[in-house]
């Protein structure tokens, strides 16, 4: 049965809390706020608590989860998130803290995010970093805005920049908010980017190239020092989607690569829970010659205190009004702490093994348009299925009845009926297993019956939605119902 | 050290085997040998779970929480009362282990939380519909003032003085360099001056951003300047602190436009600014024009209902450059942390929190107004927070935080005019026992 | 009837051309879910940008493919947007334009060429 709206479970005079009673002596609102800036009409449910516990609880039953099983979700880096970072986020001395304190009295939690900088800067090669970015995407505005700054002190005029056709959505949106034209370099057939092409493209006016290594076919692209240089011959910066750093921590750097400027994905490499969609944290490191570019304010230790500084002139101003969703950097340096120089090594390790694993195996079974070592993930295609009528959108949600969430599907672009299947490294080998068997079952069900892929799911809450009425008619907020 | 990797020496070789190769370094041959790492990467070894406890435990001890001292900060985040259901039901690892609904069959509990959440906000601002949520206050006020300029197809934005600094400055970075341009409208005893906008405004104006309460606490008359947006075909951008809500009525029933902000007071611990919770909701007309996430409600082929994310096309990972935001992601479990404290308050509760903080900060006042040598440098309505002055604040505010008082926000941070000034903010979580003792030791400091 | 590479089609009659996008737009861009069209009254330009069409899965630009002036718009679009799929080349017509040069139709694609395009 569907669980009610909370709104439906409403009874008006419940109350699920109970304030201290007022302690002041009352006045009237009235006498000291014109009428017509009191409120005259507030809807909201009523509830008591144990109906808002059970609600929330029966809500969350209907998802999966990490803490359910598998994630194969590509490019999203979907590890175990730790359970003693919850405790640590929670510690009092981080969560109750306000922003504007005064500094003596907060000076763990600036020591903790200035270790954090320094440990990011280390595994990325990087010289300074920023933890103020709230996502991915705020980390690439934030490194586009400071590729920008850079050419405008620098006088140059720069007005576009490559990204290979194989770049994730983000990158090209992120370039039109700062007003750069984007410009597509293809692909080669190993899957890099294609040199020849690049170079057709390189011109003046390139103020850099945007590009994640190993790219989002899981490869790792060897040119990537030819290409750095080719960028820089044009005075051109090469800044690093970090989106897949879960593939080469220990093993190598951006920094080491020729890359410029990094944003990281501490909600992705670093464990940090992705909470159904956010809150995530995206630092952005940058060599020496950008850093006065960084978005203000910093944090300095003057050899006694740490200090928040907002001098520096060149700065690209803050992109967010605090220092950063500092309680997911908590939970990112817990992380790390554990893990340790050789633990991030490993980690590193263990994700490019289980990866390649998988793809050996399934290679068997499913179309594998690059076929090479990938790293931490790899790209399958579902189009061998299309003789069955079958088409990629049907193996994910079949694979949903077998209790797995499905891969990425339909990315990256450049592959058809893509599968993008990334297992990260606290995956068993025998989850792992079980996983590509019911990849294989499927794929054998499609030649035999294909219409129990198309009618899949069917062990779920929910089965397929009609997502064109969805948007035809949009039902988004239950006081005001479509017309 | 702690592992969290479950494969054991012998499955390492098996896989191994399975692929074709000796070790794990033939999986990273073709990393150039010049760009591999030639050495460890220089941070600490690691360490067991509990000495990872005892040194993060160590740092949170350095740092004074407002359990410790009696918090009468605000300037955009505020210490409310927090009830013990939000966090159990935010550690169920069915909801913080999720991911981004993408798979809706899988979903429901995120997406229909989400839908609810939704609703709470278009009520409790009053406007057609809102979006999934954005990182916070102060970004989502600026993804705010691209869609009021996407949709007017104007560069020309009126930013009142009066909106919170910090705001300010995140609006200027993110907005300046898609065209726009920012206009400041001065404040006069702490407040705007309708007359000021309209000598300001024109039929270029894309938009007007006004604070409701503003950060000096005092109530705009956002009615009247929505007004003259909508005169010079402008939209009125209202930003607001959801919690005042309670009390005051709703943008949208003033004449706003978009109504932004930041949801930290609804439930969400200070947690040293961040992650906290943008909120953003418009009207019909802007629909397409909003950023981020969006869930509808809908049926599946069994007829059931359901719901999925919707309007997606606006969105990055389609459109690519053409998208009118980049975000990809909302905030999720802050939003959904939001709905259960709206829940949980519900209607009463709700108008309690913001009479409960009315009534203190007004009870703030008349005590302080007996301290000689403290006044009060404006003269407006206020809500919770209100801004005093007095000789040596600075100093004064030290001394408060060393014995166990944050005191207030010194403002000449943010205004070299307002030397002396300090923002003062009083929650519902304060006792009228803590109130007095603010006011004694004020009192004390002053005129001691 | 007259098609362009941008899969729309055009058909005049008197002065003015009906134009709506063609089945295999239609089919290849899914359930349309929104239009955004252009104003009564606009003046338009052959390949200008005058609106957008949403599907469930993605977004495409509407072009002009003539230069005149919007006469109208079909209104029962915006109810229902399904009509695209439906009937495309029927009741799911998008506008209708009022040529400055009903010459510019020669310029415009025969069926013929057309289905070679979508081939």
């Amino acid at each position: 049965m569907a669980e009610p709206l909370i709104f439906d479970l409403s009874k008006d005079g419940r109350r699920g809390y109970t304030l201290p009673e007022l302690d002041v002596p009352e006045v009237d609102p009235a006498d000291h706020i014109p009428a017509r800036f009191l409120r005259k009409e507030l809807n909201m449910p009523s509830l008591s608590e144990v109906e808002v516990v059970r609600h929330f609880t029966r809500l969350s039953r209907l998802n999966h989860s990490l803490d359910v099983g598998f994630y194969p979700l590509g490019s999203c880096t979907m590890k175990y998130n730790p359970k003693v970072n919850e405790d640590m986020a929670r510690l009092p001395g981080f969560a109750h803290i306000h922003p504007l304190q005064p500094e003596d009295t907060v000076q763990g939690a600036l020591k903790m995010l200035s270790k954090l900088e320094s440990y990011l800067c280390e595994i990325t090669g990087m010289d300074s970093m920023t933890l103020q970015p709230a996502a991915g995407a705020q980390g690439e505005l934030t490194g586009l805005l400071i590729m920008q700054a850079y050419h405008r002190k620098n006088n140059n005029h720069k007005t576009k920049i490559i990204i290979p056709d194989s770049g994730h959505g983000t990158n090209p949106a992120s370039c039109s908010m700062v007003g750069y034209e984007v410009v597509n370099v293809k692909s080669d057939p190993r899957g890099g980017v294609d040199m020849e092409d690049l170079k057709s493209k390189l011109t003046p006016d390139v103020a850099g190239l945007m590009i994640t290594n190993p790219n989002t076919l899981g490869l790792f692209d060897e040119n990537i020092g030819e290409l750095a240089n080719l960028i820089h011959s044009v005075d051109g910066l090469v800044y690093y989607d970090g989106a897949n750093l879960n593939a080469i921590m220990g093993w190598t750097r951006p920094g080491d690569m020729g890359f410029d400027i990094v944003h990281l994905n501490l909600h992705k490499t670093f464990s940090t829970p992705h909470g159904g969609g956010g809150p995530g944290a995206g630092p952005v490191g940058v060599k020496s010659h950008l850093e006065a570019y960084l978005p203000n304010p910093r944090i300095q230790f003057d050899g006694k205190k740490y200090k928040v500084t907002t001098k520096c002139r060149e700065s690209v101003g803050p992109v967010l009004a605090s220092l950063g969703n500092f309680l997911v950097l908590v939970r990112a340096f817990a992380y790390i702490t554990v893990n340790g120089r050789e633990g991030l090594k490993d980690i590193s390790t263990h994700a490019v093994l289980n990866a390649n694993y998988m793809m050996q195996r399934l290679k068997k079974t499913y179309k594998l348009p690059y076929d090479r070592f990938c790293k931490h993930e790899f790209v399958l295609s579902g189009k061998t299925l299309g003789e069955f009528g079958v088409k990629t959108l049907d193996v994910a949600k079949r694979l949903l009845d077998f209790g797995f969430h499905a891969p990425t599907v339909y990315f990256p672009l450049i592959v058809e009926e893509a599968m993008m299947i990334e297992p990260t490294e606290t995956e068993s080998k025998g989850t792992l297993d079980c996983f590509m068997e019911a990849l294989e079952m499927i794929a054998a069900e499609a030649k035999e019956n294909a219409e129990i892929l198309k009618q899949a799911p069917v062990k779920t809450p929910v089965r397929r939605l009609d997502e064109a009425t969805a948007a035809r008619k949009p039902d988004i907020n239950y006081y005001r119902k479509p017309e | 050290m702690a592992n969290y990797i479950p494969n054991t020496p012998d499955e390492v070789q098996e896989m191994l085997k399975a692929i074709g190769v000796k070790t794990v370094d033939d999986l990273f041959a073709e990393i150039p040998p010049e760009l591999k790492l030639q050495s460890e990467l220089n941070i600490p070894a690691g360490v067991s779970e509990v000495e990872m406890a005892r040194e993060l435990k160590a740092l949170a001890r350095e740092n004074t929480t407002v359990d410790e001292a009696v918090c009468f900060l605000g300037g955009g985040a505020y210490d409310h009362i927090v009830p013990a259901v939000i966090d159990h039901i935010l550690l169920r690892g069915d909801f913080f282990t999720a991911y981004t609904p993408y798979q809706p069959e899988v979903s429901q509990g995120t997406l229909q939380a989400i839908y609810e959440y939704q609703s709470l906000i278009s009520s409790l601002t009053g406007m057609d519909q809102s979006n999934a949520s954005m990182y916070e206050g102060a970004s989502a006020t600026a993804e705010a003032i691209n869609m009021a300029t996407a949709q007017t197809r104007r560069k020309r934005v009126l930013v009142m003085q009066t909106v919170n600094p910090e705001y300010r400055r995140v609006i200027n970075s993110l907005c300046q360099t898609m065209g726009t341009e920012i206009v400041s409208v001065p404040f006069e005893d702490g407040t705007i001056d309708p007359g000021k906008v309209g000598e300001l405004i024109n039929k270029e104006t894309a938009a007007i951003v006004i604070q409701y309460p503003n950060f000096f606490g005092t109530i705009e008359d956002i009615e009247r300047i929505s007004a003259m947006a909508h005169e010079n075909g402008a939209l009125a951008i209202v930003i607001a602190n959801p919690i005042a809500l309670g009390l005051l009525e709703a943008p949208g029933n003033l004449g706003a436009d978009i109504v932004t902000g930041e949801g930290q007071p609804l439930g969400i611990p200070l947690s040293f600014g961040g992650p906290y919770l943008g909120f953003l909701a418009a009207n019909k007309p802007l629909l397409r024009r909003m950023p981020g996430r969006i869930v509808g409600r809908t049926v599946d082929i069994d007829g059931k209902t359901g719901f999925v994310l919707t309007l997606q096309a606006r969105e990055q990972h389609i459109r690519r450059e053409k998208a009118s935001s980049n975000i990809c992601s909302n905030q999720a479990l802050m939003a959904l942390n939001a709905t259960i404290y709206m829940s949980l308050m519900g209607k009463d509760g709700i108008k309690e929190v913001a009479g409960q903080s009315f009534q203190k900060a007004h009870y703030l006042k008349r005590e302080l107004a007996e301290i000689k040598g403290l006044s009060f440098p404006f003269t407006g309505s206020f809500f919770n927070e209100l801004v005093i002055k007095f000789p040596n604040a600075r100093k004064i505010l030290g001394k408060m935080a060393k014995q166990g008082i944050f005191a207030g926000i010194p403002l000449d941070n943010y205004f070299s005019g307002l030397k002396d000034h300090v923002l003062v903010a009083v929650t519902e979580k304060r006792s009228k026992g803590e109130i007095d003792r603010y006011v004694d030791m004020l009192g004390g400091l002053i005129n001691g | 009837m007259k098609y362009t590479k941008e899969h729309e089609w055009a058909n005049l009659e008197g002065d003015t051309a009906t134009v709506g996008i063609t089945d295999y737009a239609a089919n290849q861009l899914g359930d349309v879910v929104f239009v955004e069209m252009p104003g009564v009254g606009d003046s338009v330009g052959k390949g200008d940008t005058i609106g957008t069409i949403e599907s469930v899965k993605t977004v495409s630009d509407l072009y002009s493919p003539l230069t005149g002036e919007i006469v109208a718009v079909n209104e029962e679009i915006e109810s229902n947007p399904g009509l695209v799929n439906e009937d495309p080349h029927g009741k799911g017509w998008l506008i209708k334009i009022k040529l400055s040069d009903p010459k510019e139709m020669d310029d415009l694609l025969s069926e013929a060429d057309y289905k070679a395009i979508c081939e």
